[in-house]
């Protein structure tokens, strides 16, 4: 009989929603009572809406727990454990039975996240137990040439997950072909789209994956030198990295002649980001590397031939990493067999935003994006009706729902106007405002533009202050025009992808919600009620207690009122900066 | 000069450009902002001017040149976040302790800054207080959570 076991789910959604009380809690448990069960930890599965989640397997199979807390914790321990009575009313998933949650499940096909919450990311044994650096070892055993390697990941028809969608093997030919002492490979970790957090997860909860497939990486082009290049947001990741980079070099997979192969010897830094989105650029990120201002370099050269020190670099995501050694495992072919005739593979999706299951998903390309969204996500949260998906962060555009019946692969998204991009979807409902959504992108990529080129530096600038007078009732017919024209010269100019797409995000709402542009200009409305200045705030008498919080508050004086009695909004001196609304604890203040 | 730079520098090579961010980062990992003191140093240890030093970390958002609060707080306005009421948060936060992003409180108690995600979209809005992560929060939630923190 094996020994029972409770892993708990460290990443840091679950450490959020409190997973390590659970922890504790358990382990608290088990001390003082002496439990014979093994207690482990994981990272994150993917479930993110139902952390803290708790699985519990013994002989007779597997039980996920769903929406753990202490108390919920002990109950489990004492019935499921002491009792062998699971407590089918908090288990998500199980291979015993049928849930609900089964959904989010079923049409995931994972490659990418295989080992994510199933195993502890601290114990890089735990990695080597589920065929963990058995590619490396595969190609060192029956000394597979670099040729056959690059041509493997040619075959398998992987393109690069960063968002660009270039393909790898081709990457990996040209950073071969150019001969140096020093070549360098580098992985992105910088994961710039604010809203995404794929990269996070699989740095978390199984970072040997990728590592191994810089690994694998480095051998093939023959490079000596490996920089991971992760956000300084991401603690929890940096601290994993670290922990994993030491066991690997302490089991000779870094350091020198590699797995006994002669001259092999690759090694690979951390190097954290410090804040600049424009460092997920590749140029910029060699730029930043260097210590210097992470600001784009003009390509060629391209870093397959002139990268980190001039030397020849090849710069991939966590992602198109972790998939590596997954390939040369199972052959090009079995990774091909997924996906559609240009996209290969499966993507993994962070679904966020008002969607019910919110999360991360891993499914084969080709899948329709209505089905990741109602099929897994389960659709909109609160019954609300679904209004559009934002893909792609600042570089992507919004899919209204129309079109939500596109399959996701690369083509298909681009023509939408919104890309791929790294994998983040923020799902929208009626209560999103898409200009507002416009305005908050442009901001982003104003604020983060480093500034050399003209176009970009003020283009987007003019943008957002024409964005601006629109969500506050003061735009003009002509500025969509105005919009539009500015979108394209700023590019047709700029020297990288960070201006080049900055206006998508503007192009694709114009494009599919013209109708809410005019409604903040022809009629100063604003459809979703979210901007501000467009709206009128007034108290409702029925839920007013008189408590005067808004009327202290109000740094306009505006309202009036006794204590205990309802109060009143003066429209002719509300500023509308909402913050009666944000300070009322009885849902008073409404907005018409 | 501070002990503690003396020892950070230590740690780094001489002349070495490429370690100037790492140095800045671990400047204000210990100290908890870069002082011109410690630019000073910095420039004599790597030979790069103060104004490339200047010109580097100005570039990046992490750096800061005043002394931070006690505890600091990080609010995020990613995507994910503002689509379910991060800024909506930050207005109350702001009014609650007083001060704007990018400032320190009076009593030190508290810094304020506003980033961009912290991976955690799944459980929007979210903030962070000193590599803590508080989810899906409200504003409701949020005096409760500010009293942990003294
Ligand atoms: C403004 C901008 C930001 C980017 N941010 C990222 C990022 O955060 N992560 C990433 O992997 N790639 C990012 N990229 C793409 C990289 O430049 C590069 O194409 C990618 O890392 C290559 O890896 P891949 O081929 O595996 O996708 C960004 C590109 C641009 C223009
Ligand atoms: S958008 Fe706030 S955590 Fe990602």
């Amino acid at each position: 009989m094996e020994q029972t076991k409770v892993i708990v789910g460290l990443g840091s959604c679950g450490i959020a929603a409190g997973a390590k009380k659970v922890y504790n809690k358990i382990k608290a448990l088990k001390e003082t009572k002496d439990l014979g069960f093994e207690l482990k930890k994981t990272s994150c599965i993917g479930m993110c809406y139902r952390e803290p989640l708790v699985e519990v397997v013994d002989d007779s199979g597997s039980y996920l727990y769903g929406d753990i807390d202490e108390e919920k914790a002990i109950e489990i321990i004492e019935k499921h454990i002491n009792q062998h009575d699971p407590v089918r009313e908090y288990i998500i998933h199980s291979d015993m039975f049928e849930t609900e949650d089964d959904e989010y499940l079923k049409d995931q096909v994972k490659i990418v996240l295989r080992n994510c919450g199933y195993i502890d990311p601290e114990n890089i044994e735990e990695y080597e137990a589920r065929n963990g650096y058995r590619a490396i070892k595969k190609i060192a055993g029956q000394r597979i040439s670099r040729m056959d390697i690059i041509q493997i990941i040619l075959s398998s028809g992987i393109r690069g997950r960063g968002g660009g969608g270039f393909p790898t093997g081709l990457k990996w030919k040209f950073a071969y072909d150019s001969k140096a002492d020093d070549k360098y490979i580098i992985c992105n970790a910088d994961e710039g789209d604010p809203g995404a957090f794929m990269d996070r997860s699989v740095l978390e909860g199984d970072p040997h994956s990728v590592l191994e497939g810089m690994i694998i990486g480095a051998y093939a082009i023959e490079a000596n030198g490996g920089v991971i290049y992760c956000r300084a947001e991401y603690p929890l990741a940096i601290k994993r990295l670290t922990i994993a980079i030491e066991q690997a070099r302490a089991k000779g997979y870094l350091g020198k002649n590699i797995l006994g192969i002669d001259g092999f010897n690759f090694d690979i830094y951390i190097k954290e980001g410090a804040g600049a989105f424009v460092c997920g650029e590749e140029t910029a990120l060699i730029a930043s590397v260097e210590g210097e201002r992470g600001m784009p370099r003009k390509r060629p050269p391209f870093p397959a031939s002139s990268g980190l020190w001039k030397k020849p670099t090849n710069i991939n995501n966590v992602e198109t990493f972790a998939n590596i050694p997954w390939i040369i495992m199972n052959g090009a072919e079995a990774y091909a067999k997924y996906g559609t005739e240009k996209s290969k593979g499966t993507k993994v999706f962070a679904l966020a935003g008002k969607i019910k299951r919110s999360g991360l998903v891993e499914v084969p390309m080709g899948i329709s994006i209505r089905d990741v969204i109602f099929k897994l996500g389960g659709g909109i949260r609160g019954n609300k009706k679904f209004k559009a998906v934002q893909m792609g962060g600042p570089s992507g555009g919004c899919i209204p729902e129309y079109l939500a019946d596109t399959i996701v692969d690369y083509d298909s998204v681009n023509a939408t106007g919104a890309i791929m991009g790294s994998g983040g979807m923020v799902v929208m409902d009626e209560d999103t405002c898409m200009v507002d959504i416009a305005k908050f992108f442009l901001d982003f990529t104003q604020k983060e533009s480093c500034g050399k080129c003209t176009f970009c530096r003020i283009g987007t600038k003019r943008m957002l202050e024409i964005l601006t007078r629109i969500t506050e009732g003061k735009g003009e017919m002509s500025d969509i025009e105005k919009l539009e024209e500015l979108a394209y010269e700023i590019k047709d100019n700029s020297l990288c992808g960070l201006g080049q797409t900055a206006p998508n995000p503007v192009l694709t709402t114009i494009k599919y919600f013209r109708d809410e542009y005019e409604a903040h200009i022809r009629d100063k409305k604003c459809p979703a009620k979210v901007c501000k200045s467009l709206l009128t705030y007034e108290v409702d008498p029925e839920k007013c207690t008189g408590c005067t919080v808004c009327a202290r508050n109000c740094p306009a004086d505006a309202i009036d009122g006794e204590k205990k009695e309802v109060h009143f909004i003066r429209q002719e001196d509300c500023i509308k900066c909402g913050m009666c609304y944000t300070k009322c604890k009885f849902d008073a203040i409404k907005l018409s | 000069m501070k002990d503690t730079i003396i020892k950070i520098l230590g740690q780094f090579p001489q002349n070495n450009r490429g370690s100037l961010i790492p140095l800045l980062q671990k400047v204000q990992n210990l100290e908890g902002y870069i002082s011109s003191d410690a630019i000073h140093a910095i420039s004599t240890h790597l030979r790069v001017s103060r104004s490339t030093i200047y010109g580097v970390s100005s570039f990046y958002s992490q750096f800061r040149f005043n002394p931070p609060g006690r505890n600091s707080i990080k609010i995020c306005l990613g995507t994910a976040c503002h689509v379910q009421g991060g800024d909506f948060l930050l207005n109350a936060l702001s009014l609650e302790i007083g001060i704007k992003p990018g400032e320190t409180t009076e009593d030190k108690r508290f810094d304020l800054e506003r980033v961009a995600c912290l991976g955690c979209c799944a459980l929007a809005p979210v903030m962070m207080i000193n590599n803590n992560i508080h989810s899906r929060m409200s504003v409701i939630k949020l005096r409760e959570i500010l009293n942990r923190y003294a």
